[in-house]
């Protein structure tokens, strides 16, 4: 039975069909190693046993009845940024312990009419600030990979890290996530699963805590490409409730997943080598080209010159989205309320302090800064300037490369507590992935080799807005090429 | 343009986040660095450059005048740390 | 030019007033702004609220077209700009009756731009006054203070609706100017349909911005365009009649003059006008760390207007008030005076259009602005709620004009009609009311008036005036039926003149 748990989402659903097993045996197989793995990996926030089991057995009732969904009687984890409607949903803060929504987003709901199964919700950093999951309010989530002949405890990334963790470690078939600017992406490098944002307005917002609303996305996190294109066109629907949502079809993925890349041509820009990455990141980057290559791809040098300035754009335009964005965390309606107070301002002021983490303060400081009087121009609109000659570096690409490809992050994952100190290093994380968020394009990150220390490392890659398939197509490719199969070996 | 203890002060209280005196000076440190950070912003040639507030090309959508939600004081309320009547309750404002 | 009923003796000299207003007219709709609840009035406690409207977390909004259409109607009823391109910003700050910590209103790129308001003043004179811009905005919510004496009743059912703010230029001098203004865009929005006007129930409300200073330096301003000529401004919120709107004003540039003469200066500030103590007060609540920190707001897009969707919208414009007044002098030769007294109500204007076809316009306009107001009035209505067929009206005039009845039965016989006797005729009928032409009947009362005062009659031929006590006797005489023509002219014979 516990052979389940490590199935891919596609080889389990396929199974559920065939009536190899049923829903309800391989959710409590799920049950069963989260309620022996949590307490150390600290992935969950919350198992919903009870509902997981009713899910599953209704599952199971459709299966028997000759009906169900694309992915029915999956058991699946939730991301607690998504709102489910009456399961705590926390996203990671303080603020919002105790918090149960009337309502359900547009995300699962989806996955709920394909036929999932909710097993709990998922860890992650405070509000989706964060790279390593360090800033949540329920302590951090632990990578289940650690680097040979060390045990440090390593971070799984984040702010998506409870998503990662779970899927890498097996307590869910596959997760959802959210990426504003690589929280799908570098948490799934660092954990060696497969992790896509899609081009932005594919996945609903609605139901979704807000980060930052004109950077965020909704997306899987999956043991294969497969898997992650399955999941993602169940999530991914035209919303009418969200006014970004784009109104558009959402294809047939899992279609692109093993056709031939042959004669796609694939951008490589300079401007990714950064300064201080290791040899190993260039190493793994160089062979992703090679495989691509031989592949029957034609690579392409290209430039995207003001790749620089994304981190800086991005932690201007992002926190000053957040400020607004998390005003309504104000302790009137909902969220916490802090007991002593000496006026209504300082009860605004003391739940606030104690509700939100230091990380989130600090961002949310900072963009009530940038959109102060007197800087909004300098900051906040000079960073929407720059964010559109990011745009246009990609647009002026698309001509001559059909997909770019990257690593996903400069290094692999480092031990909990080892960038702390200084939140600037921190940010340095997304250096790679933020730019898709500014850009609104799909990126995927795919498992592809290991570091010195056995690591998993990841590649990305980038794709026109709209071009999933593309991206789905490529990234199947790498995945075939490196064949990555290792998997932690269980400590936990 | 260095950030002073003082404009943390007010910024935070901008931000309703209560910060104790002796986080401002640290704060104002850390918040320094960042924004120094995100000053080489300044390299960038923007002449001309239209803002870019969004990502999506589409029009917006407009929305039926028709009455769909409302009705449900019991979801509205379902969470407020202090309720009574139909209200939400919070500490007396004066105006 | 300077013009010296706008100036305000101090002890140190004249002052001028200068106003702006921002007025906050509720959009007439079903739904609110960016949610699917219901607008409306007196409903129970946040039953008008949904999720979206509460700031839940992950709630989105949704715009309404509707509300959409009305502010472009607005627009074209002001004579305005109407912008092809606008954009939704957040204006952030917190308040108990804001529930995301934020505002969607329009500051960079409003729905409308400049538009022109012209004006009737109390005189009959017109000014113009500039509009700077109309922007679509939510509402906030209501907070109750008298129910817990520690605690403040938090009610969201208005927060959301769709409200167009209004914003005038600095183009008003006097409060009986800004009155006039205010009850100016009220007609225009009635007319329209945009919004109802109910002042007391909140749906439209003015903020005024007050400022005054020395005789003459608002000419170099319009001269110059240079602001540093007015004085500093203090926003008084909220006024919601035209009575608080007159008294708020005149509190507060007496208190300006009175800061000014005795050498202080005034503070930027918003105040709140308090009716009861007649007096402005400073909201200190609002004031402090007043940076709104606006931006545009990402959860959604600009808003494109379709030219050819603007065309259909102006083509479905009814008459505005000014092309009414017009109309009305032009095609019933009324009176300045008389057109703008019809065309303040709309149903009051297509009342008289529909009595006065065929019939003495000016006579039609008198019945409508006098006697039928004044009913109206004491019963607490308004034209639209109007019982009195327009078809009595054009009859009672017809009656008159046929010399069926006199002007002074007319009121009476207006009386019995308002009662709900019938229509004119029936009622002149029914009580006998009809006039008398009949010369021998007014012949012979003539003769007996004469007969019985010798004197008086002799006393005509010196002071012709004195014929009209022998009116007034044959009318006496002939209960007021009599046709006063015919008596004049039979008295004129028979006394000899
Ligand atoms: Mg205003
Ligand atoms: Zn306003």
């Amino acid at each position: 039975m516990s052979d389940l748990t490590k199935m891919t989402l596609k080889g389990a659903v396929d199974g559920l069909k065939a009536k190899d097993f049923t829903s309800a045996e391989i959710t409590q197989a799920f049950l069963t190693s989260i309620e022996a793995s949590n307490p150390t990996l600290n992935a969950y926030v919350e198992v919903t046993a009870d509902k997981a089991m009713d899910m599953a057995r209704a599952s199971d009732a459709r299966i028997a009845a000759g009906q169900g969904g694309a992915l029915e009687g999956a058991p699946l984890g939730i991301k607690d940024l998504f709102c489910t409607e009456g399961v705590q949903t926390t996203a990671g803060s303080n603020m919002l312990r105790g918090f149960v929504p009337p309502y359900e987003s547009t995300v699962t709901a989806n996955l709920w009419r394909d036929g999932a199964v909710m097993l709990g919700k998922l860890n992650m950093d405070e509000f989706a600030m964060g790279s390593s999951n360090e800033t949540s309010a329920f302590g951090p989530v632990k990578n289940p990979w650690k680097s040979t002949g060390s045990n440090a405890d390593l971070t799984p990334g984040g702010s998506s890290g409870g998503s990662a963790s779970a899927v890498a470690a097996d307590l869910c078939l596959a997760a959802t996530a959210s990426d504003t600017g690589g929280s799908i992406r570098q948490p799934a490098a660092f954990t060696g699963t497969v992790g896509i944002k899609p081009t932005y307005g594919r996945a609903s917002r609605f139901g979704m805590v807000a980060f930052a609303s004109s950077l965020d996305q909704a997306g899987p996190i999956t043991k294969t490409v497969e898997d992650a294109a399955l999941l993602l066109q169940s999530m991914c629907s035209f919303d009418a409730k969200d006014s970004t949502s784009l109104d558009i079809a959402t294809p047939d993925w899992t279609q692109s997943v093993g056709k031939s890349v042959k004669g796609l041509r694939i951008g490589v820009p300079r401007e990714y080598v950064v300064d201080g990455m290791p040899a190993e990141i260039q190493a793994l980057w160089d062979q992703g080209v090679a495989w691509l290559k031989d592949a029957g791809c034609e690579i392409v040098e290209i430039s995207l010159p003001h790749t620089k300035y994304a981190l800086p754009t991005y932690y201007i335009v992002a926190p000053a989205e957040a400020s607004s964005n998390l005003a309504r965390y104000d302790g009137m309606r909902f969220g916490h309320r802090a007991e002593d107070f000496k006026s209504l301002d300082d009860l605004y002021a003391t739940s606030r302090a104690e509700g939100f983490g230091k990380e989130v303060q600090r961002r949310l400081t900072i963009g009530a800064y940038v959109l102060s009087a007197g800087f909004y121009d300098a900051y906040y609109v000079k960073a929407l300037k720059v964010r559109r000659r990011i745009a246009e570096d990609f647009d002026n690409v698309w001509g001559q490369v059909d997909a770019i490809l990257t690593p996903s992050t400069p290094s692999a994952a480092f031990a909990l507590g080892d960038k702390q100190i200084d939140p600037l290093t921190m940010y340095l994380n997304d250096v790679f992935t933020v730019t898709t968020n500014l850009a609104g394009l799909p990126g995927i990150s795919v498992p592809a080799g290991v570091d010195a220390g056995g690591l998993p490392l990841g590649l990305q890659v980038i794709g026109k807005a709209l071009d999933e398939a593309t991206v789905f197509q490529v990234g199947a490719a790498l995945e075939r090429a490196a064949g990555f199969t290792a998997k932690p070996g269980k400590w936990w | 343009m260095a950030i002073d203890a003082a404009t943390v002060r007010k910024v935070a209280h901008l931000a309703r986040i209560k910060t104790p005196e002796d986080r401002l000076e640290p704060l104002a440190q850390e918040l320094n660095g960042i924004l120094a950070w995100i000053e080489q912003l300044d390299q960038v040639d923007v002449e001309g450059v239209e803002p870019m507030t969004s990502n999506v090309a589409q029009p917006l959508r407009l929305r039926d005048d028709v009455v769909t939600d409302g009705a449900k004081v019991d979801a509205v309320l379902s969470n407020a740390p202090k309720s009574a009547d139909g209200f939400f309750v919070v500490p007396k404002v004066v105006e | 030019m300077s013009d010296n009923t706008k100036t305000i003796k101090g002890r140190t000299g004249d002052w001028e007033i200068v106003m702006g207003l921002e007025i906050h007219a509720q959009v007439a709709s079903k739904a609110k702004l960016f949610s699917g609840a219901a607008v409306g009035f007196g409903a129970g406690p946040n039953e008008q609220v949904s999720l979206v409207d509460a700031g839940f977390p992950g709630m989105l909004p949704t715009l309404n077209k509707h509300c959409v259409e009305q502010a472009v109607k607005t627009g074209l009823g002001l004579r305005a700009q109407i912008n092809r391109r606008s954009q939704f910003d957040r204006k952030n700050y917190f308040y108990p009756d804001l529930p995301t910590g934020y505002q969607i209103s329009q500051l960079y790129y409003p729905i409308v731009g400049e538009g022109v308001v012209e004006v009737e003043a109390e005189d009959g004179s017109f000014f113009n006054v500039g509009i700077e811009r109309l922007h679509l905005e939510q509402d906030a919510g209501k907070l109750i203070h008298d129910l817990s004496p520690t605690e403040s009743y938090v009610d969201l059912n208005r927060a959301g609706t769709a409200l167009m703010e209004i914003v005038s230029r600095p183009d008003l001098r006097t409060p009986d100017e800004a009155v006039a203004y205010v009850k100016k865009i009220r007609t225009i929005l009635i007319y329209l349909g945009t919004c109802d006007g109910d002042m007391e129930k909140g749906n439209l409300r003015a903020d005024v911005n007050v400022s005054v200073c020395r005789a003459g330096n608002y000419d170099k301003f319009k001269e110059t365009g240079d602001f540093s000529y007015l004085g500093t401004r203090c926003e008084i919120k909220n006024v919601n009649s035209f009575r608080f709107i007159s008294q708020a004003i005149q509190y507060e540039a007496r208190r300006q003059i009175e800061i000014l003469e005795d050498g202080g200066s005034i503070t930027q500030e918003t105040r709140l006008y308090d009716p009861t103590a007649g007096e402005t007060r400073s909201m200190r609540s609002k004031e402090e760390a007043q940076d709104y920190r606006y931006f545009p707001d990402p959860d959604l897009l600009p808003l494109d207007l379709e030219e050819a969707w603007i065309a259909e919208i102006k083509a479905s414009l009814p008459e505005l008030p000014d092309d009414k007044r017009k109309r009305l002098m032009a095609d019933y030769g009324l009176s300045q005076y008389d057109a703008i007294v019809l065309i303040s109500e709309q149903a009051k204007a297509d009342y008289f259009e529909a009595a006065a076809k065929g019939r003495d316009a000016k006579l039609v306009s008198n019945w409508v602005t006098n006697e039928v107001s004044a009913r109206l009035a004491a019963e607490g209505k308004d034209f639209s709620e109007n019982p009195l067929p327009a078809a009595h009206v054009a009859q009672l005039v017809e009656l008159i004009e046929t010399n069926v009845i006199s002007s002074k039965i007319a009121k009476e016989v207006f009386d019995h009609v308002w009662n709900g006797e019938g229509s004119p005729a029936e009622v002149v009928e029914k009580h006998g009311l009809k006039q008398v032409t009949d010369t021998r009947a007014i012949e012979k009362a003539v003769d007996e008036i004469i007969a019985a005062n010798p004197d008086k009659a002799a006393a005509v031929a010196e002071k012709p005036q004195a014929i009209g006590w022998f009116v007034g006797q044959v009318m006496k005489a002939t209960g007021g039926k009599a046709n006063p023509a015919a008596v004049n002219d039979i008295l004129k014979a028979k006394l000899g003149l």
